[in-house]
């Protein structure tokens, strides 16, 4: 058995700062919901979200909600630590690629283009995180 | 030559608002970049050069590049307070009177007053960039982002660790000469792989080490270094980029120097074959091989078996690198070492590198800076360097 196998699910994390632009973002996360951004004027979903599309710089943007699955793009462990995490890009099926971490997983059995499902944790105050584990 | 008749102000636009209340930093910059981009008749994928100062959250442009789109090779985020912008026009129009760009944004944005009423925490910079809260919470750390770039290049390319360490062996050769290099051994590709793996696929002998120290460095005019007893070096030719996470299309196997290089080698009229001397950033063994491959040494995907068997080793292979010892053995001083990368590039084409490492004949050698995260946005700037017959 590997030493990173277990609990790697964060116990706590903290509420992310959320601002005008991103709050439909956080408020969705609140109820489980993972949304990218999708724009009107050229057709293309963005993430991180934001106002303005950054391929075609129109402002017609609207929140889109995804299925929350995906697969792993790429992803490091980090393990000159105590409580080692794995850091991951994970590509949407809607298309775009965020960043994350891989939990509820062993850590040694992960690999690139593996499938993988939205595991939101709560923050307490309205929003969750999300985190990804194997789908 | 001077900038006289040779750059022109083709659009402008001054925010309404006097108090942006529900409207973040980076979108304000977006929204003064859009409406000048109206007022002149162009579109985003026409800028070529970003100019920005410290009301820009993040890194330099960075991140605010990153936000609006824009794909660059021309950026200055010279920070002088309001004099900035001023002095920002001055560069931009430098830039295009020497080629290097022809569409240039300047911005200036923020939100003191909508801040303070919003109890928002405020700093310089006007709070955590745009991308903050979406990565922040997965613990990014700078190993753990070169981590991620090397397995994708590893899954893609089939890049192994031992040509990685390859990259590490071939900087220990060259800084057992260094007297002053902070790690003097000879390793082999075993000690790299036997060392504790600190975050997948990278090894703590695949990491640069951390130092204090420095660097500076003196430019001139031709008619002052033809005055000098030192030897100088020529500036031929130099190319800079912003590569960042594009909205979401994220692909970590490359990274700026795809469009710095080409643009640094144009104006130097010179090619890949003609350089004897590569000074390549060393954060860690992974951002050589990518660079070395944006840089057209050997074609994408084959930098591990470029890299490997001594190929970097001065003496011993064809593309002698680092004889500091670089990064990964000489010093990275307070986390970035792009200096000492053109130092010691001045050292070889001046022909005063150490004796066991300097190249013959070096007239032309080249320095490759990389800033930021090769795992989500830097910065890449490439300098190509030459003695007084190059």
């Amino acid at each position: 058995m590997s030493e990173l196998n277990g609990m790697n699910r964060p116990s706590k994390v903290r509420a992310p700062r959320v601002n005008d632009e991103t709050k439909g973002f956080w408020a969705a996360t609140g109820d489980g919901k993972l949304l990218v951004k999708h724009c009107n004027s050229c057709g293309e979903n963005h993430f991180y979200p934001r106002t303005f599309c950054p391929f075609c710089f129109s402002d017609d943007t609207e929140y889109l909600e995804t299925a929350g699955r995906g697969t792993i793009y790429t992803y490091s462990v980090m393990r000159r630590t105590k409580e080692p995490w794995a850091i991951a890009y994970v590509t949407l099926d809607e298309g775009p690629t965020m960043m994350t971490n891989l939990i509820d997983c062993d850590f040694d059995k992960l690999e690139i283009g593996q499938a993988v499902k939205v595991a939101f944790i709560d923050t307490g105050e309205g929003t969750a995180v999300p985190f990804f584990a194997p789908a | 030559m001077s900038i006289r008749g040779k750059a022109f102000i083709a659009g402008v636009y001054e925010h309404p608002l006097r108090e942006a209340t529900g409207k973040t930093v980076p979108q304000l910059h977006a929204e003064v970049a859009k409406g000048a981009l109206e007022d002149a008749g162009l579109t985003k994928d026409d800028i070529d050069a970003y100019y920005c100062a410290g009301d820009v959250p993040g890194l330099g442009p960075l991140n605010q590049a990153e936000y609006m789109g824009l794909n660059v090779t021309q950026f200055d985020s010279t920070e002088v307070g309001g004099s900035s912008y001023v002095a920002h026009v001055n560069h931009a129009a430098q830039a295009i009177a020497m080629g290097h760009c022809k569409v240039a944004l300047i911005t200036l944005a923020g939100r003191p007053r909508a801040d303070a009423k919003e109890n928002y925490r405020t700093r310089p910079g006007g709070g955590p960039p745009a991308d903050y809260a979406f990565e922040a919470p997965f613990r990014p750390v700078v190993t753990n982002m070169y981590g991620m770039a090397a397995m994708r290049h590893m899954h893609e390319y089939g890049t192994t660790s031992e040509q990685l360490a390859w990259v590490k062996v071939a900087a220990s050769h060259h800084a057992q000469y260094n007297e002053h290099a902070m790690l003097r051994n000879v390793v082999t590709v075993e000690d790299v792989l036997n060392s504790p793996m600190i975050s997948d696929p990278l090894h703590r002998l695949d990491c640069c080490v951390m130092s204090d120290g420095g660097g500076a460095v003196i430019v001139v005019a031709p008619e002052i270094a033809a005055q000098l007893k030192r030897p100088t070096v020529k500036v031929l030719g130099a190319g800079e980029a912003i590569k960042h996470l594009n909205g979401g299309k994220v692909d970590l196997t490359y990274s700026g120097a795809r469009w710095s290089g080409p643009k640094a080698f144009e104006e130097a009229g010179v090619t890949q074959a003609d350089i004897k001397y590569a000074s390549i950033y060393d954060s860690f063994t992974i951002t050589v091989v990518e660079t070395l491959e944006d840089l057209g040494f050997c074609a994408k995907g084959e930098g591990g078996k470029f890299v490997a068997d001594g190929n970097l080793i001065s003496g011993v292979g064809k593309l002698p690198f680092n004889t500091d010892g670089g990064g990964l053995c000489n010093n990275h001083p307070t986390d970035r070492g792009g200096i000492t990368k053109v130092i010691e590039a001045v050292r070889q084409v001046r022909g005063e590198a150490h004796p066991k490492v300097q190249v013959p004949n070096c007239d032309i050698a080249l320095a490759h800076g990389t800033g930021g995260l090769l795992g989500s946005r830097m910065g890449s700037a490439t300098l190509i360097l030459g003695g007084a017959d190059a």
